[in-house]
């Protein structure tokens, strides 16, 4: 995490979706971080604050009214200004590995996973003949713990774990250095959560990149270095992840919120809703949430240090400045 | 009480999914079932909703034996049960503004003038503002989606709720949103609760009581999740 040079490096983008009447939907605003090799950052947030979308641009999967910009360099390559040639045949499944979102969906439903893990192996690695394809696609399953005698059933006979462990299962075999995970531990129980978390984490420390898209703050904590906290379409903290959830924790009055949120902390929610992607106030979009704001909160608070915020807590000690 | 007797069900006679449950819930009372991905509860919790026909066992609901379920359930039966499910997006007719899912059962049970006084009203306890309301659901984000499902799930106010893992996809602060509109809802009508789940630390804390899947069923079935 240190003088290496990043896997990804995102720096200043935003997303905007033209909608019919001249609307504009600002789903990500001027995103900057970087993920290292040997390391996973943790993008937090609650629904629809502009985390899957942050993943799409990066993969160029958003929609067609989807406008960009900014930079995502991936080693030489400016994933925002590659062609969808260049993205569909070099980086997806190849440099980018996609853990997605609802694996269910994006497994070919007329299929096995056998033969889905078989064909991607084919496409993605130098393996070749039916014995060895065989035995590198259950060498693949395995790696995410799919159960072998799953192997011939098709998505729709599968849990939503069984689900999720097959669409990391195809998201492994390319080895890319990359690997972006959607949400990868939705709807699975704690164990299978810690599980699939600490096998992302082992291919983190075999040295690739983790981009960990997640609501679920305990699989972030388990797995992350870093942790970035968007709301309402801004990364509004990016700090280590055991000072985020150890002392001092976060100090932004959002990130603050979430984990207090939790049901082994105070259980409370934060009052009232997220405000519109359409229709973001000038000044600090968590303001009409926030029991911090002032007058100055009309204003835009600029990133500094850690975070986006006029009255960050705690106030930070001269041993965190130099942490 | 919703009672549940040896029930044994699933989606092929020869391989049940749930063998031989039985569980409890006072009215007021709040139950968690806790139990791993796949071992069956979100059967278990159809069954308990009306929602599926049982292989054998019994659901009494009120004292009353049930023989009927789905759209066969006399009309008292099914809406005095509501459910929530884990999954906003597949239990929501996707033609709907969330005005008119939230007042789909009024409707389906001939109670339309009651739809938008009783609509505000929901809509101000789950959290949900006038604009959203006109949207449908690819419009507006899971979070807001399942806020507009626990509004549903209440409309004709239930003696008894099923929360089947409806928090497994929300952030934090909406979890803790959603289940103090449960236990309001709770607290001020006397309502029952089976919330399912697999996350301990939740149900503990939300529950009276958190019974493991493992001590429901007698036969404790080894599933693959
Ligand atoms: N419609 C269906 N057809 C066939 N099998 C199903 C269906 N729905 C669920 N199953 C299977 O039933 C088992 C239990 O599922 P479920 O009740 O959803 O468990 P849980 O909620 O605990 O995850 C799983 O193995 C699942 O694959
Ligand atoms: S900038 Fe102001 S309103 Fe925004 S989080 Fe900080 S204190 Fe709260
Ligand atoms: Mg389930």
């Amino acid at each position: 995490m240190t003088e290496r040079s990043p896997v990804l490096s995102v720096r200043g983008l935003s997303v905007r979706f033209l909608l019919p009447g001249g609307r504009r939907i600002a789903a990500v605003t001027d995103a900057h971080f970087d993920v290292a090799p040997g390391e996973c950052l943790a993008l937090i947030g609650e629904s629809g604050c502009g985390k899957s979308v942050l993943a799409s641009a990066l993969l160029g999967l958003l929609p067609a009214n989807a406008r960009t910009a900014g930079h995502a360099r991936l080693g030489d390559l400016d994933l925002l200004t590659s062609d969808e040639r260049t993205l569909a045949r070099t980086v997806r499944g190849r440099r980018i590995g996609l853990i997605p979102q609802s694996p269910a969906a994006h497994l070919t439903p007329v299929r096995t996973i056998r033969s889905q893990l078989q064909e991607t192996v084919a496409q993605l690695t130098g393996v070749r003949g039916r014995a060895a394809l065989r035995t590198a696609a259950e060498q693949a399953a395995a790696r995410a713990e799919f159960p072998p005698d799953h192997l011939d059933r098709h998505p729709h006979e599968l849990s939503g774990g069984l689900a999720q462990r097959a669409a990391t299962a195809l998201a492994l075999v390319g080895e890319a250095p990359l690997l972006l995970a959607d949400e990868p531990t939705t709807g699975l129980d704690r164990d299978l959560v810690d599980r699939t978390v600490d096998e992302l984490r082992r291919h983190v420390d075999a040295d690739r990149a983790l981009l960990m898209i997640t609501h679920d703050l305990a699989a972030a904590e388990r797995i992350a270095d870093r942790v970035a906290v968007m709301y309402a379409g801004r990364i509004v903290e990016l700090t280590a992840a055991d000072t985020f959830f150890g002392a001092p924790g976060p100090r932004h009055p959002y990130s603050r919120g979430l984990l207090e949120a939790l049901p082994d902390r105070s259980f409370t929610p934060i009052p009232g809703l997220p405000p519109e992607l359409g229709d973001l106030p000038d000044g600090c979009a968590f303001a009409a949430r926030c029991d911090r704001a002032t007058d100055a909160c009309t204003a835009l608070p600029p990133f500094t240090d850690s975070v986006a915020c006029h009255h960050p807590v705690p106030a930070p000690t001269p041993e965190d400045i130099r942490a | 009480m919703l009672e549940l007797h040896a029930v044994t069900a699933g989606y092929d006679r020869r391989a049940p999914v749930v063998r031989d449950a039985s569980l409890t819930v006072a009215p007021g009372e709040a139950v968690g079932l806790l139990g791993p991905s796949g071992c069956g509860k979100s059967t278990l919790a159809r069954v308990a909703a009306l929602l599926h026909r049982p292989d054998s066992g019994t659901v009494v609901l009120d004292g009353t034996p049930v023989h009927r379920y789905r759209h066969r359930a006399p009309r008292d039966r099914r809406t005095a049960v509501g459910v929530v499910f884990q999954q906003p997006r597949l239990s929501a007719d996707p033609r709907l503004r969330l005005t008119d899912l939230i007042a789909e059962p009024l409707r389906a049970t001939g109670r339309r003038a009651a739809a938008p006084a009783r609509v505000a009203e929901l809509a101000q306890t789950v959290g949900l503002t006038a604009d959203l309301l006109t949207r449908r659901p690819h419009e507006v984000s899971d979070g807001q989606l399942q806020r507009a499902c626990l509004a549903r799930a209440l409309v004709l106010r239930p003696r008894w709720l099923i929360c089947d893992e409806m928090t497994a996809m929300l952030d934090a602060s909406t979890t803790a949103a959603l289940v103090r509109v449960v236990e309001d809802y709770r607290t001020s009508t006397g309502a029952g609760l089976l919330a399912v789940g697999h996350d301990r630390t939740l149900l503990n804390r939300w529950c009276d009581r958190t019974v493991h899947w493992d001590t429901v069923t007698s036969t404790a079935t080894k599933v693959l999740t």
